[in-house]
C-alpha cells in the first residue's frame, strides 16, 4: 500500500484503442492489487480490473488538450489509455503504478494475497488435481527397463531439475553423477516421455562440457543405456535444437554438443530454433505490427513477415514433427537438448508430445504436459515473464511459443483437440498474471523453498471447474486420424496470425458470430433433450407433439450477440482525411462517448456506434486530388480535411 | 471444322494418372469434343475421371525416352499428370486438349450438348426477370417503375431488356442520359432498401471529356432519384486522379455544380490486368509449399489479392453506411460500370438485405447484378490463374466477389443460409460449366446464341431441393440486420477452401464440416422427426431458451 501516492483520480477519460470516440468517463482507483476503472453513471460490469502483475509497462504521453495520456501495457496485450486531467495525478498514477506493477520480491506477487475464501483442505485439494506420478504411470512407467532415481530427491545433483526423475534402471548412480558434471547446470539426460507401444522415449538435457574435444565416459555410458532401454532400436537421435552456428560458438566457451565419434549408435541433429533474444525481438516487432492502426493490408502483411514470429513457430513444429516421427513412425528414441535445456527443449518435446499422444490434446492432458514439461523441469517462469522487476533479458515468450504451435495445430486439425483456443488463453493470462501459484519461481526447489503449494492456489483445479468454457464441439477422439500421430502440414500457409491473442482486446477485429459457442450450445441442447425425453417417457405424460417442437425450435434460438452484427465497421482504411456527414452528429456523438446505450438492447455487450459514420473520401493519402487540380477545377467536391 | 476434327488420338491406355494427395493410377484416356475421360478399368469397381476440357487453363508436355507427359493445369486449380506411352499420342492428346479447350464459338461449347435426363429445356430459364422481380418488390410500385425502352438492345448493348428506373423520368430522357454515360450505362436501379426506400443505384462513367461536357436529362435523372431529399453519394471507384484523368479519354465524373445535390466519394480499385496478375501471383504462392514463411508471407502481400478484397469489402462497407445509416441513396460508378461497380453493388446488398442471404436471394441477386447486368463473363473468364495465353480481357472479379462472400461467412458464421460449398461450386462453374448461366456477355448475346433455349440454367439447378441441401449452412439463423464486416487486415484471412482446395490442408477441413453438420443431425433428430428441414429459420427474439424450458415444466 505504501506505493500508491494516488487511491483515486476522478474525471479520467478511458479512450478505446480503435475509435478515439469510444470514450468513457470516470473514476481510477489503484488498490495494492488492482487498477480500477469505474465508469460515470455505468454498471458494474463495464468496470475495468487490471491486475497490477499483468502491467507489462506504464507510460506517459505528451500532454493533449484533453489532459495527459497514460498507457498502461499489459502483458496478455491489452492496451488501456486513459486520459488524466491534472498533471500531477496522472505524475503520481504513474509513479504509483510503475512501483506496483514492478514487484522487487516474490512476497509482493498477486498469488500471495489472493483469497479466494477456500479452506486449507480445499486448497491442497487443488494442488493435488494434478499428478505427476499418475502421468508417468499412464505413460506405463516405471517399467522394467525406466525407474525412478532418487538422486535428486534433495536438489543436489540438479537444483532446476524436479526431485523425481526416471532414468534407465541399467544407469547406475556414478554414471548420472558423471554425466551431470559433463552437462550444463548439471542438466543431465532424463526421461520426459515414453511410448508405450514400442518403447522408444524422448529424453531431455542441458549441452555437453564438450568444448573442442572433452569427453565423458559416464556421459557416453548414460546415453547408451537410454538407447539400450529402447530394445528394439539400434540407434538413437540426439537433437540439437539450437542453430549450429550458436552451438559451434559454445564449444569456445567449454560447451558444445556431442561428437558422433564419441558416442556409439547415435545420429546428431541441430534444428536450428532461434534464442530468447531472437524470439523476444520478434515477439515484440509482431506486437507492434498487431497494435498498428488501421494499416493496410500490404503493411500488415509486409510487418507479420518481417517480424519473423511465422517462421520461428514453423521452426518449433518442425523439430517436433522430427521428434514425433521419430519416436512414432522408427521407433527410435531421441534425446534433446539446447544450451540450457529449459527453453527450446521444453518447447520441442511438449509439441512432439502433443502430436505423439492424443491424452495431450484433451484439456486435463494439456494441463499435465505443461506441468511437466515445463514447471517441473525447471522452465524460468519467473524469468521469461518478467514476474518480478529483473534483467530484461531474461524474458522471452517461450511458453506463447508453445501455445502458439499447439493452436496452430488447433487450425490444421479442428477435430483432434477437447479444448478451444479460449482455454489456450486463459493458460496464457494465468502464465503471466501470478493469481495462482504454479508459474511463480524458475524451479521446483525455489517452490518448495518458498512454500507456494502452501501459501497459494493451484490454477488447474480452477481452470478444470470451468471446463465447459474450454470445450471444443468439434472433438472426435474416436476418429482414426485423430488417435495416432498428428501429422501437420508444415508448408509457409499453414502459419496463421493468431488474431485471437494479439488483437483479443480489440472486439470489432473478430468474428461477430461464433460458430463454435453456437455449435456448443447446439450440443448441450442436443444433451438436454435427451435428458428432458427421457424424463417424459418416465412420467408418461401425454404431452402433445405440437407443443413438444414449438420449445424445441425456440431452443434453438442461440444466445446470440445479435447486436454486435448492428456494428458498422471502420471503412476508413487508414486514411487520415476523415470527414463526417454532418456536423450537428459528431457533436452529439461526442457527447454521448461511449456508444449510445439507451438504444441497443444489451448494452453488456454492445459496441454500437451512434448515428455517425465517417468516411475516408479515398482510398489513401496519395490518391486525393492534387490541391492545383482542385484549383482549376472548382467545381470539384472533393472533401479535404480542411472542409470536414 | 467438326469439334472431332481436332482429335486425332481419341484413346490411349497404359496412361498413369498422378493426382496431388492420392496414389497413380493406371488406365484409359479419351478424348472427346468436351471432355477428358480417365477410367482404370479395374474389375469390378471402376473409378473415371471426368474433366471438361473448358477447365483445363495450361498443358505443359514434356518428353521422358519415347513417353511423354503432360501437365493438365485447371481453371478450379486442380493440377493433373498424365504420363503417356508413346510421344505421338502425346502430342495428338496434348494438341487435342489445347484446340479443344479454347473454343471461341458459344454455340459449341459443352452446355449447347448437355442434355441430362432428369432435366428438360421446357420450363424457365433463370430465376427471375426485371419484371418479376418489380412485381415482387413491393416498396418499388409507388416512386419506380419498368422501362422496356432498351428491349431491342440498342440504347445500351449490355443492359437486359428492362431495366427500373424513377417514375418520373421518362424513356426519352433516358436516351439521352444513355448516350452521356459509356456503353450507355445510365444510372439504372441495383436495390431499393427494405425499411427506408433509399436505393443503390449503379451506371458507367459520364462522359464528360475534357471539355465538361454535362447533360441536362442526366442530371435530372438522378435528381429524381433523391427525389427531392438533399443529398446522395457518388461513389466513384477510382481515385479522384484516375477520375480526372479519365475526362483525357473521353470519360470523367460527375461534377458538383451540376449535380449540386450529390457529393462524390473516390475509392481506387485495381481492376482489368492487375487483378487478373494478382490472382496469377497468389495462385503461384499457394502451389509452392517448399519456400519458407518469409517468402510466402511477401509472395501473398506482393500478389496483392487481400488488398483487393479488403478494398471490395470497405467500399462495399461505405454504401452500406451511406444507405443503411445515414438514409442516403448512393450512385455507384467505376468506368466502365460492369465489374468493380457490380462488386461493390452486390457486396453492399450482402451486407445490408437479410433476403440476399438465403440461397435463392443469393443466387437471384447473382443473376440480377450480374448475369442480367451483363458482366461480360466470357471475356473475363476465358482463362483463369495458369494459362500462359496473352491476357486479353481476363479478369477475376467474380471470383473476388466469390472470395469478399467467403470472408463475410467467416465473419457471420451463422447469417448466410449457403455454405462454403455453394461459392466454390459458383468458382467452379464460373469457368467451366455444363449450363449455360455464364455463357456470353450479356443478355444480347445470349439471346442471339439462343441460350435460353438451348441449355439448362445452373440456378435452377441448384435450388433442386436434393441438390440444395448439400450447399446449406447447417448453422443458418437468420438475421434482419446489417452484417458488417471487419475490414481490418488482420480480420481478413486467405481464401484456404478455394486457393488450397487440392492440399492436404483442405481435408481436414472438411471433416470439420461434416462435424458441424452431424451435430447439427444429431440435434435434429432429437428434436424430433417432423423437422425434417435442414434450415434452422427459426428466430426466437423474446424468449430465451431457459425461459422457454422453464414455461414447459411448469406445465408438467
Amino acid at each position: 500500500m505504501e506505493h500508491i501516492r494516488m487511491p483515486k483520480v476522478e474525471h479520467v477519460r478511458l479512450v478505446d484503442r480503435s475509435s478515439s470516440r469510444r470514450t468513457q468517463v470516470g473514476t481510477l482507483y489503484l488498490t495494492a492489487t488492482h487498477t480500477i476503472f469505474v465508469g460515470k453513471g455505468s454498471e458494474d460490469r463495464n468496470d475495468l480490473w487490471v491486475l497490477h502483475s499483468l502491467v507489462c509497462n506504464v507510460v506517459k504521453h505528451k500532454a493533449s488538450q484533453s489532459g495527459y495520456p497514460l498507457l498502461i501495457i499489459c502483458k496478455n496485450f491489452q492496451v488501456i489509455r486513459f486520459i488524466i486531467p491534472q498533471e500531477s495525478d496522472c505524475h503520481d498514477v504513474y509513479i504509483s503504478l510503475s512501483r506496483l506493477s514492478r514487484p522487487e520480491k516474490y512476497e509482493e506477487l498477486y498469488c500471495f494475497s489472493f483469497n479466494p475464501n477456500v479452506d486449507k483442505a480445499e486448497r491442497e485439494h487443488s494442488w493435488d488435481f494434478l499428478d505427476l506420478k499418475a502421468e508417468y504411470s499412464r505413460m506405463g512407467l516405471p517399467n522394467k527397463l525406466w525407474h525412478v532415481n532418487p538422486i535428486n530427491r534433495e536438489y543436489r545433483v540438479c537444483d532446476t531439475y524436479p526431485a523425481d526423475l526416471f532414468v534407465p534402471k541399467s544407469v547406475t548412480l556414478p554414471v548420472i553423477v558423471g554425466s551431470s558434471k559433463f552437462r550444463s547446470r548439471g542438466r543431465f539426460p532424463t526421461l520426459s516421455y515414453y511410448c508405450k507401444e514400442n518403447h522408444a522415449t524422448i529424453c531431455r538435457s542441458s549441452q555437453p562440457l564438450s568444448g573442442f574435444s572433452a569427453r565423458c565416459l559416464e556421459d557416453e555410458q548414460m546415453l547408451q543405456a537410454i538407447m539400450k532401454s529402447n530394445p528394439g532400436s539400434r540407434f538413437m537421435y540426439v537433437v540439437d535444437t539450437r542453430p549450429k552456428l550458436n552451438a559451434m560458438a559454445n564449444r569456445a566457451a567449454g560447451k558444445g554438443y556431442e561428437n558422433e565419434d564419441n558416442y556409439c549408435n547415435i545420429k546428431f541433429q541441430f534444428i536450428g530454433i532461434e534464442n530468447i533474444h531472437v524470439m523476444r525481438n520478434s515477439q515484440q516487432k509482431l506486437i507492434e505490427v498487431s497494435a498498428l492502426h488501421s494499416p493496410s493490408m500490404g503493411e500488415f502483411l509486409t510487418g507479420l513477415e518481417n517480424s519473423d514470429w511465422l517462421r520461428h513457430i514453423k521452426s518449433i513444429m518442425e523439430a517436433g514433427l522430427f521428434i514425433s516421427k521419430a519416436v512414432a513412425e522408427e521407433g527410435v528414441s531421441v534425446l534433446v537438448h539446447c544450451s540450457d535445456g529449459w527453453d527450446r527443449t521444453a518447447q520441442v518435446c511438449s509439441v512432439a508430445s502433443v502430436l505423439l499422444d492424443p491424452y495431450y490434446r484433451t484439456l486435463k492432458g494439456l494441463m499435465v504436459l505443461i506441468e511437466k514439461d515445463w514447471v517441473s523441469f525447471g522452465h524460468m517462469f519467473s524469468h521469461r515473464c518478467g514476474h518480478l522487476i529483473g534483467e530484461a533479458k531474461e524474458v522471452s515468450p517461450v511458453i506463447d511459443q508453445f501455445l502458439e504451435c499447439v493452436w496452430q495445430l488447433m487450425e490444421q486439425f479442428p477435430c483432434a483437440f477437447e479444448y478451444n483456443e479460449k482455454f489456450l488463453i486463459s493458460i496464457h493470462i494465468h502464465i503471466y498474471s501470478c493469481h495462482y501459484g504454479n508459474f511463480i519461481c524458475n524451479s521446483q526447489k525455489e517452490r518448495k523453498d518458498l512454500c507456494i503449494k502452501e501459501k497459494a492456489h493451484s490454477v488447474w483445479l480452477h481452470l478444470w471447474e470451468k471446463k465447459l468454457d474450454f470445450m471444443n464441439p468439434l472433438f472426435k477422439p474416436d476418429q482414426s486420424q485423430n488417435q495416432g500421430l498428428l501429422r501437420p502440414s508444415t508448408a509457409p500457409y499453414c502459419f496463421k496470425y493468431w488474431r485471437r491473442l494479439y488483437n483479443r482486446f480489440d472486439r470489432e477485429l473478430h468474428p461477430r458470430q461464433s460458430e463454435l459457442d453456437c455449435l456448443m450450445t447446439v450440443k448441450e441442447e442436443t444433451q438436454k433433450l435427451e435428458e428432458e425425453l427421457a424424463l417424459y417417457e418416465g412420467v408418461k405424460l401425454n404431452f402433445s407433439k405440437s407443443g413438444v417442437l414449438d420449445s424445441k425450435q425456440a431452443l434453438w434460438s442461440l444466445p446470440l450477440d445479435t447486436s454486435l452484427a448492428n456494428t458498422p465497421q471502420d471503412y476508413i482504411g487508414g486514411a487520415p482525411n476523415v470527414f463526417t456527414l454532418q456536423q450537428g452528429e459528431r457533436e452529439s456523438a461526442e457527447l454521448c462517448l461511449f456508444g449510445d446505450q439507451t438504444k441497443s438492447s444489451d448494452a453488456d455487450n454492445s459496441d454500437q456506434e451512434s448515428g455517425v459514420a465517417d468516411f475516408s473520401s479515398h482510398s489513401s493519402g496519395e490518391e486525393s486530388l492534387p490541391s492545383e487540380d482542385s484549383v482549376k477545377d472548382p467545381d470539384s467536391d472533393e472533401t479535404g480535411p480542411n472542409r470536414a | 471444322m467438326e469439334l472431332s476434327e481436332h482429335i486425332k488420338t481419341a484413346n490411349v491406355e497404359d496412361v498413369t494418372l498422378r493426382r496431388p494427395f492420392h496414389p497413380a493410377l493406371r488406365g484409359t484416356l479419351c478424348v472427346t469434343s468436351h471432355h477428358l475421360l480417365f477410367s482404370d478399368r479395374k474389375d469390378e469397381a471402376s473409378w473415371q475421371l471426368l474433366i471438361l476440357l473448358k477447365n483445363i487453363d495450361a498443358i505443359e508436355k514434356r518428353a521422358v525416352g519415347s513417353s511423354g507427359t503432360i501437365t493438365i493445369k485447371c481453371k478450379d486449380l486442380l493440377v493433373l499428370q498424365l504420363e503417356i506411352p508413346g510421344m505421338e499420342e502425346c502430342l495428338n492428346i496434348a494438341s487435342s486438349i489445347e484446340a479443344l479447350s479454347s473454343l471461341e464459338s458459344v454455340t459449341e461449347m459443352y452446355p449447347f450438348f448437355y442434355r441430362p435426363s432428369h432435366l428438360t429445356l421446357n420450363g424457365p430459364w433463370g430465376l427471375s426477370s426485371t419484371e418479376q422481380y418489380y412485381k415482387q418488390t413491393e416498396r418499388l410500385w409507388d416512386r419506380w417503375r419498368v422501362s422496356t425502352l432498351n428491349s431491342d438492345y440498342s440504347v445500351c448493348p449490355s443492359y437486359p431488356s428492362a431495366v427500373i428506373m424513377p417514375r418520373e423520368v421518362d424513356d426519352d430522357k433516358l436516351i439521352r442520359s444513355a448516350r452521356f454515360r459509356q456503353g450507355g450505362r445510365f444510372p439504372v436501379l441495383s436495390y431499393c432498401h427494405h425499411r427506408n426506400g433509399m436505393v443503390i443505384m449503379r451506371s458507367s462513367q459520364p462522359l464528360t471529356g475534357a471539355n465538361k461536357k454535362r447533360c441536362k436529362e442526366d442530371e435530372l435523372l438522378l435528381q429524381a432519384v433523391i427525389d427531392g431529399s438533399e443529398l446522395g453519394y457518388i461513389i466513384d471507384l477510382r481515385s479522384a486522379q484516375q477520375a480526372q484523368q479519365a475526362r483525357m479519354t473521353g470519360g470523367g465524373f460527375e461534377s458538383k455544380s451540376f449535380y449540386s445535390h450529390w457529393k462524390r466519394i473516390h475509392r481506387h480499385h485495381e481492376r482489368g490486368k492487375v487483378v487478373q496478375e494478382s490472382l496469377i501471383k497468389l495462385v503461384e504462392a499457394c502451389s509452392d509449399p517448399s519456400h519458407s514463411v518469409d517468402r510466402w508471407l511477401s509472395k501473398l502481400e506482393n500478389s496483392k489479392w487481400l488488398s483487393h478484397v479488403h478494398s471490395a469489402l470497405s467500399t462495399a462497407g461505405l454504401v452500406v453506411e451511406c444507405v443503411e445509416r445515414d438514409g442516403h441513396s448512393v450512385l455507384v460508378h467505376g468506368s466502365e460500370g460492369t465489374d468493380n461497380t457490380l462488386l461493390v453493388s452486390s457486396l453492399a446488398q450482402l451486407i445490408l438485405d437479410p433476403a440476399s442471404r438465403t440461397v435463392t436471394g443469393f443466387l437471384c441477386l447473382l443473376e440480377r447484378e450480374w448475369i442480367q447486368a451483363g458482366h461480360p463473363f466470357q471475356q473475363r473468364c476465358a482463362h483463369s490463374a495458369y494459362s500462359h495465353a496473352r491476357l486479353k480481357q481476363e479478369c477475376p472479379i467474380f471470383l473476388l466477389l466469390l472470395d469478399c462472400v467467403w470472408q463475410v461467412w467467416r465473419q457471420f458464421p451463422l447469417a448466410l443460409e449457403f455454405s462454403e460449398a455453394l461459392l466454390l461450386r459458383l468458382a467452379q462453374e464460373v469457368y467451366a460449366s455444363n449450363y449455360g448461366t455464364f455463357l456470353c456477355n450479356s443478355e444480347q448475346e445470349r439471346c442471339a446464341a439462343g441460350v435460353k433455349e438451348n441449355t439448362h440454367c445452373l440456378f435452377q439447378s441448384l435450388l433442386r431441393p436434393d441438390i440444395e441441401e448439400q450447399y446449406l449452412n447447417p448453422l443458418y439463423e437468420p438475421t434482419d440486420l446489417a452484417i458488417w464486416p471487419s475490414v481490418h487486415p488482420q480480420s481478413l484471412q486467405l481464401w484456404t477452401g478455394l486457393f488450397l482446395r487440392w492440399t492436404e490442408y483442405a481435408q481436414n477441413m472438411e471433416e470439420a464440416r461434416e462435424e458441424v453438420w452431424s451435430i447439427v443431425k444429431e440435434h435434429h433428430e432429437q428434436a424430433g422427426p417432423d423437422r425434417t428441414n435442414n434450415t434452422l429459420s427459426t428466430h426466437c427474439d423474446t424468449l430465451t431458451p431457459f425461459e422457454n424450458l422453464m414455461d414447459e415444466l411448469t406445465i408438467l
